[in-house]
């Protein structure tokens, strides 16, 4: 076979969520990029369920749109409803939610991906990485660096990195019942070649698995015996770039609906033919979204379980059963979900599935996304062992960010815990152990008050601006926003009213204490009784401001002694993430490391003592070991130095 | 660079004749400013020059007068630590040394980890390099001991308690956060209410375990002690004597202390941790003879045993047996005084020893008239003379004690201590962050900022009991709580 050569910079596997961001990033930052897919019908494909955002999700999404992402953008063009999830609750855990039409979201992603200047789709199965050796920048060092890959047709790509963003197409298996299919989501075709070429290359590979409901014919579904939802009167969009008046359609509506005690009966009578019962799935299925099986098994309390039944777009009659997967028989399938209310009639277009996938142990990596093992090699996504569709975004948007750094000569960019959600959601990855496929939740972001969904622009357009990825005019724009915040919590922090009779009066009418002396129009914003906008009244210099500094203003205000207690954390917590750990630091050599974290350390190689501390098994007396072993180590080389 | 202000106590805890408190970090002075003030009551210690030492008075938070002291002020860079430094110089009881430093660790300070200091003076460069791996060592083996020690001297039913408590907040959590992660499926609709009754709960807990840290009834601290003799020569009754309550069942019939019996009991300012034994004879009933096998086990791990002897009661055979199961341990024989006439004594006791041991022995007396000989430090075996009856002897027993124990330079309650104030601040952390919870749940915020000062009150009673937070709150979200799409 005669064999061709393409050289470009860039080949980014998988046109998923991850692969699209990776992408788009490294073709506007200048980069020629390939994007590698098994079906070109597939790109930015939504297998499971047919929403973007959902909490802490919400957040994710906001970010990825601050950094100069495209996912944020994407859904304001293509959702049917949208909805504020915790709107009751604290601000730090509102967060957005909407419904996708599937078929328009992919659809304009691949149109956004089509016009990209510097970017090729190809629609090819990638099934060899191609590595060299590189220079040796110390012995202790790998100095193995990616130099192409090739395609199950032969051809060789050269470039300078490659990004991994497979998803769950390595050697997938899709599950239903007894019948098991050797193909990826959807049918599509399964990528079985690449997991052999990776593990020749010493990458450690593990099998996750994961499951999706069935569809319904909605024609065959009774909407009466549901509980309409609706979505939100009045819609955010997600992107801080989308005119909120252009999101204002109009919506569809959902349908809550719920399992029974002979759902139940019908799950337990059939265990014993469920692939997960049975012992034929081994890959680690994740715990927030369980099968129905699980649910019932595991909480066998409960005598019923919520289903959602969500349209999956405005041009299909497919309804996503969304509560009920299930890696059941399809006869078994179609039993139960006819026992639940307004589905007695359905008929399934496709049946539920659970499928397993190969994706990696993510320590192998830096928290740039670089393999620690082979230059120029990045990851992200469900090939991380992650899990949803704003998960893999997120990491591909750092992926192709940092792939780009790191041609352009660059210090590589990695988001703190204190930063962002992604930041704590790459830490976690790269740190932590990880059984099962990584699910952002808010309660995994310890510094969450300050890591908000509505001041995502005001934590990382900079960055992206930096980048390249954030355009001037936006730039500006946030700055501007951020001056009009600052001006007026100062200005209410400085405005005084006294006790007259005027302001007494305005107290009792909205329930609150009277005044005994002066006081800030700020202190009155934080009585919980009172808003911004209830002060009005006694505010005469107020100037107009936009809703979006407002809402700033407001929560900067009744949350300062939470938020200023976060703070102080957050320095606490950064001064360790200061300090560094040369990548080439031999463990063996740091004395008085108890066994269990010197082999700790020695797998996970961190980048800081900071991530050091977070590793399970090295106790704050080793921290304190490493920093006094670092101290000594940084002052050896500056001796040896001068 | 930033860094936090931590504070220990300097010198061996044990009394002494003075004490001092170190404090160092940013904070320092301002930290002590807050609890120090002159003679004219003035809080001026941030206006003092650096390397200067000043008279004045330690205040508790109630505004009373805990101490008399001396403090110095060594301003960064001039100290060991290079930070900022303060020492209180106070008076050597080891009471008084741990309530000022609780006092200043209510001030704002954190109690300093084993080694901080000397990590400290290394880090910030006061120590020279060729001492970074003495210093690691340090580190290392201090950490080890620390924790190995914490853990172990924690009392079971305190262990038990700070478990439970820990699982009550985990769970509280872990429904706060699953309804916000969840909150299609799992509802908060009137849960403040819930969470209101157990945050009572949880601050009424913690203040009663705060007490008992207080009274030192956290910790099986103090000196192991076991309580020998023959069968009715008034062990029991020591024991209730020491406790001051009728703990142990005292009767004439000779075993009737068939099991051991545990009390912590404070002379003074030594602690010792009591273990009565069924009295040591030879003995058919299978009862007994499980309590006197017992006896000798325990009596080979303690630190002390106090060996009663009835001075009416000739020494025989038994006695021969508890020598033997003496051995070289530190024993302090206590002649308890019957109304009968005397038959044992000093000679005789000698006597005993000498026959035993083989070699020539002279046991110390220690009397309140007179003492025989020199004290020199090496003596294990001493003896005195009490009335359990008349409750008269224990201040020579706590003499005693003292020359035996807090001489030299093992200071034998200092680990015990650090332990039991890095408890009283983990608490005292709970506790706050409890309180906390409170005022939010008063001020009507939303439960997402429940969580995370419940987050803090867990992690703080985990570093009591040696367990940190890891992913245990993912993991009871998925256990507890059925979630998920």
């Amino acid at each position: 076979m005669v064999e061709f050569r393409e050289k470009v910079d860039v080949c980014v596997v998988g046109a998923g969520h991850a692969g699209c961001e990776a992408a788009l990033a490294c073709a506007r930052l200048g980069f020629e990029t390939v994007i590698f897919t098994v079906s070109v019908d597939s790109i930015a494909l939504m297998p499971c369920n047919p929403n973007v955002g959902g909490t802490s999700k919400g957040h994710l999404v906001r970010e990825i749109d601050a950094l100069g992402g495209e996912m944020g953008k994407n859904i304001d063009k293509t959702f049917i409803q949208s909805k504020m999830l915790n709107k009751s609750k604290g601000p730090a855990v509102h967060s957005l939610r909407a419904q996708a039409d599937k078929a328009e979201y992919s659809r304009a992603m691949r149109k956004i991906l089509e016009n990209q200047e510097h970017l090729t789709i190809k629609q090819a199965e990638v099934c060899e990485l191609l590595v060299e050796k590189g220079e040796e920048v110390s012995s202790n060092l790998p100095n193995q660096k990616v130099v192409g890959l090739k395609t199950f047709t032969g051809t060789i790509y050269e470039c300078k990195t490659v990004i991994l963003c497979t998803g769950t197409y390595l050697k997938a298996r899709c599950l239903c019942g007894e019948a098991i299919t050797y193909t990826g989501p959807n049918g599509l075709q399964a990528a079985n070649h690449l997991t052999d070429s990776l593990l020749s290359l010493g990458i450690e590979m593990r099998r996750f698995k994961t499951g999706t409901p069935a569809r319904m014919d909605r024609r065959s579904l009774d909407f009466d015996k549901m509980e309409e939802q609706f979505g939100d009167e009045r819609v955010i969009p997600f992107s801080f770039s989308t005119d909120p008046d252009e999101v204002q359609i109009e919506q569809v509506s959902c349908y809550l609906t719920y399992t029974n005690e002979q759902t139940h009966d019908i799950i337990r009578a059939n265990l014993d033919r469920s692939p997960i019962y049975a012992g034929v799935i081994e890959g680690t299925g994740p715990r927030y979204c369980p099968s129905i099986e699980d649910k019932v098994v595991k909480f066998s309390d409960k005598d019923r379980h919520q289903v959602f039944i969500e349209p999956e777009g405005l041009h299909t009659n497919e309804m996503y059963v969304s509560g009920m997967s299930s890696s059941l028989p399809e006869d078994v399938q179609l039993a139960m979900y006819r026992t639940v209310p307004g589905l007695e009639h359905c008929k399934m277009v496709r049946n539920a599935y659970a499928i397993e996938y190969d994706c990696i142990d993510p320590k192998q990596l830096y928290p740039t996304l670089e393999f620690k093992s082979i230059r120029g090699l990045f990851s992200g996504g469900q090939f991380n062992g992650s899990s949803g569709y704003e998960e893999a975004a997120a990491q591909g948007l750092m992926a192709g960010i940092n792939a780009s750094l790191f041609m352009q000569g660059k210090e590589q960019i990695v988001l703190d815990r204190s930063q962002a959600y992604i930041g704590v959601l790459i830490d976690d990855l790269v740190t932590k152990e990880n059984f099962e496929p990584y699910r952002m939740m808010t309660s995994r972001a310890e510094y969450r008050l300050l890591l908000r969904q509505d001041n995502a622009d005001l934590r990382l357009r900079q960055i992206g601006y930096k980048v390249g990825l954030v355009s001037e005019e936006l730039y500006q724009a946030t700055l501007n926003k951020k001056q009009q915040i600052d001006a007026e919590v100062s200005r209410l922090k400085n405005t005084i009213v006294g006790a007259s009779k005027y302001i007494q009066e305005f107290l009792t009418v909205h329930e609150s204490a009277p005044l005994k002396t002066g006081v800030t129009l700020a202190e009155l914003i934080c009585r919980p009784e009172l808003t911004y906008e209830m002060i009005a009244e006694i505010d005469p210099e107020r100037k107009p401001l936009s809703a979006d500094v407002v809402e700033q203003v407001e929560i900067e205000i009744k949350y300062e002694g939470y938020i200023e207690r976060q703070l102080k954390q957050v320095e606490h917590y950064k001064k360790m993430e200061k300090k560094k750990i040369p990548a080439d630091l031999d463990y063996n050599e740091v004395g008085s490391l108890r066994l269990e974290a010197r082999q700790k350390l020695i797998a996970y190689k961190p980048v800081s003592v900071g991530q050091a501390s977070r590793i399970s098994g090295v106790s704050p007396a080793d921290i304190s070991v490493l920093l006094v072993y670092l101290e000594n180590y940084h002052k050896k080389i500056i001796v040896s130095e001068s | 660079m930033k860094t936090d202000t931590i504070a220990a106590i300097a010198t061996a805890l044990s009394d002494s004749g003075i004490g001092i408190i170190r404090v160092s970090g940013e904070e320092a002075i301002s930290i002590v400013n807050k609890i120090y003030r002159n003679k004219k009551y003035e809080d001026i210690l941030s206006d003092y020059k650096s390397h200067t030492i000043h008279y004045g008075f330690i205040m508790e938070k109630n505004g009373s007068l805990l101490d008399e002291v001396m403090v110095s002020v060594m301003k960064a860079p001039h100290s060991y630590t290079t930070e900022d430094t303060v020492e209180i110089n106070c008076h050597g009881g080891a009471l008084m040394k741990k309530k000022i430093l609780m006092t200043v660790i209510e001030a704002g300070a954190r109690l300093a980890e084993p080694g901080e200091f000397t990590k400290r003076a290394f880090l910030n460069g006061r120590i020279d390099l060729s001492r970074a791996e003495a210093v690691m060592d340090m580190i290392h083996a201090k950490n080890q001991f620390a924790l190995k020690s914490s853990i172990k001297q924690l009392r079971g039913s305190v262990f038990e308690k700070i478990r439970e408590l820990r699982e009550k907040i985990l769970y509280e959590i872990a429904f706060i956060e699953s309804a916000l992660d969840d909150p299609e499926h799992i509802s908060l609709e009137g849960y403040t209410e819930r969470l209101s009754n157990q945050v009572c709960y949880l601050i009424k807990e913690l203040e009663k375990l705060l007490d008992s840290a207080d009274d030192g009834k956290m910790l099986k601290e103090g000196i192991r002690t076991v309580i020998v003799g023959k069968p009715n020569v008034g062990k029991s009754s020591l024991l209730n004597l020491l406790v001051g309550q009728d703990r142990a069942i005292v009767t004439d019939i000779a075993g009737t202390t068939r099991d051991t019996l545990e009390e912590t009991v404070n002379l003074g300012d030594i602690t010792l941790n009591m273990i009565d034994t069924a009295g040591i004879r030879n003995t058919e009933d299978i009862v007994e003879k499980i309590g006197v096998e017992k006896a000798k086990k325990i009596s080979e791990d303690a630190d002390l045993i106090l060996y009663v002897m009835d001075s009416s009661v000739p020494l025989d055979e038994n006695d021969v047996d508890i020598v033997r199961m003496i051995k070289e341990k530190k024993t302090i024989i206590l002649l308890n005084k019957s109304d009968l006439d005397e038959v044992v004594n000093k000679s005789s006791v000698d006597a005993l020893f000498s026959d035993v041991c083989e070699k020539n022995c002279s046991v110390y007396e220690l009397s309140e008239t007179e003492n025989d000989k020199q004290w020199d430090g090496n003596e294990n075996i001493c003896m005195i003379r009490i009335s359990v009856k008349k409750n008269d002897g224990l201040d020579l027993l706590v003499e005693l004690l003292k020359k035996m124990f807090f001489h030299g330079q093992i200071s034998y309650d200092d680990e015990v201590c650090i332990t039991s104030s890095r408890h009283k601040e983990a608490l005292l952390e709970a506790l706050e962050s409890i309180n906390q919870v409170k005022r939010s749940l008063k001020d009507n915020m939303p439960e997402d900022f429940y969580s995370i000062d419940l987050m803090n009150a867990y992690a703080a009673l985990g570093r009591i009991i040696g367990e940190e937070v890891e992913d245990d709150l993912v993991n009871e979200i998925f256990s507890k709580f059925c979630m998920g799409k």
